[in-house]
């Protein structure tokens, strides 16, 4: 049997991949199968996120209405749909993770833990937490900075913070101008900002604290 | 195998059957090898690139096809699919004919599986630099390639399993590995590239895919990499393996505990603390296996350690099994929470995927290289000190990599968990990160020089020929 073909094929491998699939797969699909998948339609149906989206055609009013028109929920869902898209294909996710861990001091830098209702949403196929972070998570990013910053920063990264590794994404803007968000550039953003729009401490821009308030250690 | 064997095996066989050129396609074998280089060029312009990012010296304009972000992807699909994948069809068109003394099913199929593999790893390229990625690491493959590529795993499997089920008996432990490894990267493949992207999301989403990514290295790379060692290891020192019991916990023991780590990946994350404990403990399960493994080759190696120095092949093999003990050792303790609250998300993973896949698994296909390209071009190598040069550059390379990259990541953890701002860690990641320019150029020289000997070699060929 151990070394036979039949044992080798149907025991090591198919047996023993069955038993790893139905361990570590099927167990957390069974544990959230309650856990209703929100559409991207549903997480259009949020507060913060239609205030950044109408805040975007406000600020943008030529490049908004040439690219998606008046800033309904179908037009914020379309965004966030590309939005994602765009996020996966440039390969944002390997630099920024989108899990707050319960360690590591991280739920001071950035707000609350990660758990599994926030992640059990269209948008999450496949979740996003990565693997590496050389800049910081961006699961509670949403709102923490104006659609103005974010559009500059995905402009030109390191001319708001200098010293970044980041690299320039001028293709997500038309005639190579920081004020003026093309179709992706906006859908990006929509998608930014939508990252922890879900939950109740989510910042406005206006009520944004300089960097160096944020990062003071409460114990002190 | 001798020519005694050879006859006990085979008796239904008349001698000019099972002559090596009956056996193995040799064109086919180079060709593999060729690609395989010529993607891992590719993977490390692109490595650099995102390298030079991180210095923020990037030398190339603007562009999105140009984009670091795009070609970090393109480096780890073109190691896993253009590198590794390519070299293991060319290592198995000579090893799996010679040791079964039979033929591939057919030859005109493996022309079609060359010509179709690398349609697929052009294509993911291709769809990777267009912006169609997917989201799970080394499952970028745009969805439209995922149906192609499975196609391709079918037939690689079929082609490959014509000669072994016309063997008889129990099989020798090479073949364990490449059997199972059949049926696991094709279910592996199957499950990364569509579970997690279409049927589930979120948190079982991301179980999914840390499966994939584990397996596709210990489902995929791993077996058929200790298959390719158990069969060239032997031939090269002229004797068997230590202990045949070792090689049936070795593999039994992979087998069992390899597919069981996935999550381990994502510690700390929504998944579920058992599940988090399951694959810790069989993560570390997988260590002691390793450990036996080691065991028996360097039982093998006991008696003829001075083939180290004098046989190239030998001494990247064995280089390799060191380091895959350090990756292995390494793995067993950053897989506890105590280490993962440190360095998770830093460059020490980094340093981690590094160590293993240009540490262990290139280093026996440079080894692999050296043995077979003589023998595919009838000609001793052109430059022994090449060779040399090859072996040092990668070693010395891939060691200040890996110290430099494991030391950014305790510092990096530091940096985060004392609250400082961003800046700091990026600021501080500096300096290691610009060691590691160095660091890769170096493996990049390496394979230059390994490039060139091979052409001098080849013109040598010619030349007598």
């Amino acid at each position: 049997m151990f070394e036979s073909k039949s044992g080798i094929l149907l025991i090591a491998g198919l047996g023993f991949f069955l038993f790893s699939v139905l361990s570590n797969a099927l167990v957390p699909v069974l544990l959230y199968k309650n856990l209703p998948e929100k559409t991207v339609e549903e997480l259009a149906d949020n507060q913060n996120l239609i205030y950044q989206f109408e805040d975007l055609s406000q600020r943008y009013p030529e490049q908004f209405e040439k690219y998606y028109g008046e800033p309904d929920q179908k037009n914020l869902a379309a965004a966030l749909r590309l939005g994602r898209d765009l996020y996966v294909g440039e390969g944002c996710w390997h630099c920024h993770s989108q899990n707050v861990r319960p360690v590591s001091n991280e739920s001071t830098r950035w707000g609350k833990v990660a758990s599994s209702d926030e992640y059990q949403n269209e948008l999450n196929r496949p979740v996003m937490w990565g693997t590496r972070r050389v800049g910081p998570d961006l699961s509670r990013e949403g709102g923490r900075r104006g659609n103005d910053w974010q559009a500059v920063h995905l402009f030109n990264p390191q001319s708001l913070s200098p010293g970044s590794p980041m690299p320039k994404y001028e293709w997500f803007f038309d005639d190579k101008n920081p004020s003026m968000p093309n179709k992706r550039g906006i859908a990006v953003i929509t998608y930014i900002q939508w990252l922890g729009s879900w939950l109740e401490e989510y910042p406005y821009y206006e009520d944004y604290k300089p960097l160096e308030d944020q990062m003071l250690n409460p114990l002190e | 195998m001798s020519a005694a064997a050879q006859a006990d095996n085979t008796p239904s066989f008349g001698d000019a059957e099972l002559t090596h050129d009956h056996l193995v396609e040799e064109r086919l074998v180079a060709w593999y090898l060729l690609a395989g280089l010529a993607y891992l060029f590719i993977s490390m312009a692109g490595g650099l690139l995102m390298a030079l990012q991180l210095v923020q010296w990037n030398p190339l304009p603007i562009n999105e096809y140009l984009s670091p972000g795009r070609w970090r992807m393109v480096h780890t699909n073109a190691i896993a699919y253009g590198f590794l994948a390519n070299c293991f069809l060319g290592a198995l068109h000579w090893a799996i004919p010679r040791l079964t003394l039979k033929p591939v099913l057919n030859r005109a199929l493996s022309y079609f599986i060359f010509i179709a593999w690398q349609v697929v790893v052009v294509s993911t390229a291709v769809g990777i630099l267009m912006g169609q990625a997917q989201g799970v690491e080394w499952a970028e493959t745009p969805v439209w390639i995922d149906p192609l590529a499975l196609a391709g795993l079918a037939l690689v499997a079929i082609n490959f399993m014509a000669p072994i089920v016309q063997t008889k008996g129990p099989q020798y432990v090479t073949l364990w590995y490449f059997m199972a490894a059949f049926v696991w990267t094709f279910l592996t493949y199957a499950m990364g590239n569509f579970v997690p992207e279409y049927f589930v999301s979120g948190t079982s989403a991301g179980a999914i895919g840390g499966l994939f990514i584990h397996d596709l290295v210990g489902l995929f790379v791993t077996p058929l990499a200790w298959g390719l060692m158990y069969y060239f290891v032997p031939i090269l020192l002229k004797k068997p393996i230590w202990s045949h019991g070792l090689s049936l916990v070795g593999f039994w023991g992979l087998a069992f505990f390899y597919p069981l780590n996935g999550i381990h990946h994502f510690l700390f994350t929504p998944i579920p603390d058992f599940l988090e404990y399951g694959a810790i403990v069989a993560t570390i399960a997988v260590e002691f296996v390793v450990t036996t493994v080691i065991i028996n080759f360097f039982g093998t190696l006991w008696g003829s350690g001075r083939a180290v120095v004098t046989n190239l092949p030998i001494r990247w093999f064995y280089t390799g099994m060191v380091l895959y003990f350090i990756t292995c050792a390494q793995c067993a303790m950053q897989v506890t929470h105590t280490f993962q609250k440190l360095i998770h998300y830093t460059d020490w993973v980094v340093g981690h995927a590094h160590l293993v896949m240009f540490g262990v698994f290139s280093m026996w296909f440079f080894g692999m290289m050296t043995y077979l390209f003589p023998r595919l071009m009838r000609q001793s190598w052109y430059s022994r000190a090449l060779c040399e040069w090859h072996y040092w550059l990668s070693l010395a390379g891939i060691t200040v990599m890996f110290i430099d990259l494991t030391l950014a990541g305790i510092f990096q953890g530091f940096y985060w968990a004392s609250l400082q701002p961003w800046e700091v860690s990026v600021d501080g990641s500096q300096p290691f990160w610009i060691v590691r320019v160095f660091a890769g150029l170096a493996i990049m020289g390496g394979q230059m020089v390994f490039v060139y000997n091979l052409w001098k070699t080849w013109r040598l060929s010619k030349q007598v020929a």
